[in-house]
């Protein structure tokens, strides 16, 4: 039962686990309180091709053009529908969906010129099993810009993401905000990379605040809770994957959305079953 | 004291020429028809839209964009009420222009979050989510965090609206407290009927000024006539507005 704390690669996965989930999860409050779970859906798609852009335009797959390719594409969709949104009648969503589909295509085309298939899905589905100590040290560090940016500005973001107006005439910069929330969004994206792939992430940055949300109505809570569900689920979701022998990436969403439904069934204030009783 | 007050929504003017001189104590009662720009001028007393022209003064100082003395209190649909905020943390967040980024949450602070909530007698209610309390309780709820801000002037936009006629009568009784008590109250309000009971003054408008002073010298039927005759959109285009 114990054997694979003793495995290098399984300590290295469980400490990946610990770090991305724990950020993911703690940063999975702001997507729900900002009801942007879609949008974050569309951007971690949009990794994809960026990925796929930057294998084409280097020649080669490595951790560095992974990265930057996923973040280029990123930013260019995110902010790209930021600025149609404000300089046109085009709404931020409708942008969005144009933009993210538009380079998914281009990312599906130019697949046919890279060649090697193989490691192109490792980044689409993600094997968190196969972290090297140079991914530990930068989910470490990214992990660590996201918590301190959220700590550090937590209260102008929250008045943002609640009241838009009256932070705005509290004198707190909302455009600014908006913007932080959205790099770290993007950053967080880019963590998860290496443990469920750019398909599964929305998983790991929606579900553990999602949880939370139906569990409590003190936001601290949501954060932090959210936090630690997101850690303590990976880690479960890979005890199970190694002992059921299933891909790491999904288990870790698959427990991450069981927790949602239990939640959603069992919440003694806000779930399904408490609410047919009470009525 | 509002001066020449002027707003722009792009080439449409939401606003025009609007002066008042109030001082503390008094509960102010902004009235005209729908689209005469109410919410707008608390908005733009509050710094939430930009003025195009005129000044405002608070206490002999020209307000620039915004003021920690003033708070406002948006209408009830502009409130996210599912966002997981208990009526303590909502209290809390008035003392955000405080405490900025970097200060400690400290006692002073968690006292003035107390006597609001003593204020308002919502203390029972402190670990509600703002979605489980009564309309009256949420209007309370978010005076609590306006005093908390240890705001002076109360900027409240439709405040009686969607409230039951106890809790209107409880509402007006708490402004008239808080009035007493030194504070400004400026509040947008659609109810002709009530407004001399629960105002002591008045600005009718309808895009521009059309009177300013107690409430039962402006709201006289004929100014009232006079003022919700025109609607608001036939004088809302500016003079540079393209044809």
């Amino acid at each position: 039962m114990f054997a694979p704390f003793q495995d290098p690669f399984f300590q290295r996965a469980l400490l990946a686990g610990l770090l991305i989930g724990f950020t993911n999860g703690f940063f999975s409050g702001f997507v729900v309180l900002r009801r942007t779970a879609l949008s974050v859906s569309a951007l971690s798609h949009t990794m994809l091709p960026g990925i796929a852009l930057g294998i084409l335009i280097t020649g080669a797959l490595t951790q560095a053009n992974a990265f930057i390719g996923a973040l280029t594409a990123a930013l260019f969709v995110g902010l790209g529908s930021v600025v149609v949104s404000r300089t046109s009648r085009i709404d931020q969503g409708t942008a969005l969906a144009i933009l993210y589909t538009t380079a998914f295509a281009l990312g599906v085309a130019a697949l046919k010129y890279l060649g090697n298939y193989g490691d192109l899905q490792h980044w689409l589905f993600g094997d968190i099993r196969l972290v090297s100590s140079n991914d530990l040290w930068l989910a470490f560090a990214i992990g660590s810009v996201i918590l301190l940016g959220s700590c550090v500005f937590f209260r102008p973001l929250l008045l943002t993401l609640f009241e838009s107006s009256v932070a705005s005439a509290q004198g707190v910069p909302v455009r600014a905000m908006n913007y932080l929330l959205f790099l770290m969004l993007i950053l967080a994206l880019v963590t998860s990379l290496q443990a469920v792939g750019c398909v599964l992430s929305v998983g790991l940055l929606v579900a553990p605040g999602a949880t939370m949300s139906l569990l409590t109505n003190r936001t601290p809570v949501l954060f932090w809770g959210g936090g630690i569900l997101g850690a303590f689920g990976s880690v479960l979701a890979l005890l199970c994957a190694y002992w059921i022998d299933i891909p790491a990436g999904p288990a870790i969403v698959i427990v991450l959305g069981t927790a949602f439904l239990l939640a959603f069934l069992l919440s003694p204030k806000y779930g399904l079953l408490s609410g047919i009783r009470r009525s | 004291m509002i001066r020449n007050v002027e707003v722009s929504y792009g080439s449409v003017a939401a606003l025009k020429d609007i002066s008042m001189a109030t001082s503390c104590g008094n509960r102010v009662a902004l009235v005209g028809p729908n689209g005469a720009g109410k919410s707008t001028l608390l908005k733009a007393i509050a710094g939430l839209v930009p003025r195009q022209g005129g000044s405002i003064q608070w206490r002999g100082t020209a307000v620039k964009k915004w003021s920690r003395e003033f708070a406002y209190l948006p209408q009830r649909e502009e409130v996210d009420w599912d966002f997981p905020i208990t009526v303590s943390g909502l209290v809390e967040m008035g003392r955000y222009p405080h405490l900025g980024l970097w200060k400690r949450y400290a006692d002073k602070d968690h006292q003035a979050v107390e006597k609001a909530l003593q204020t308002l007698g919502i203390t029972d209610l402190r670990d509600r989510q703002i979605c489980e309390l009564s309309g009256g309780q949420q209007q309370r709820a978010f005076l609590a965090r306006a005093l908390a801000q240890e705001a002076h002037v109360l900027l409240l936009d439709e405040p009686f609206t969607g409230l039951d006629r106890n809790a209107s009568e409880s509402l007006a009784h708490l402004l008239t407290e808080l009035s007493e008590e030194g504070r400004l109250i400026l509040a947008s309000h659609h109810d002709l009927e009530s407004a001399p009971q629960l105002f002591n003054e008045c600005l009718l408008l309808n895009l521009t000024q059309r009177d300013f002073g107690p409430t039962a010298k402006v709201l006289t039927d004929s100014a009232i006539e006079k003022a919700f005759a025109q609607a608001p959109l036939q004088a809302s285009t500016t003079e540079t507005s393209n044809p």
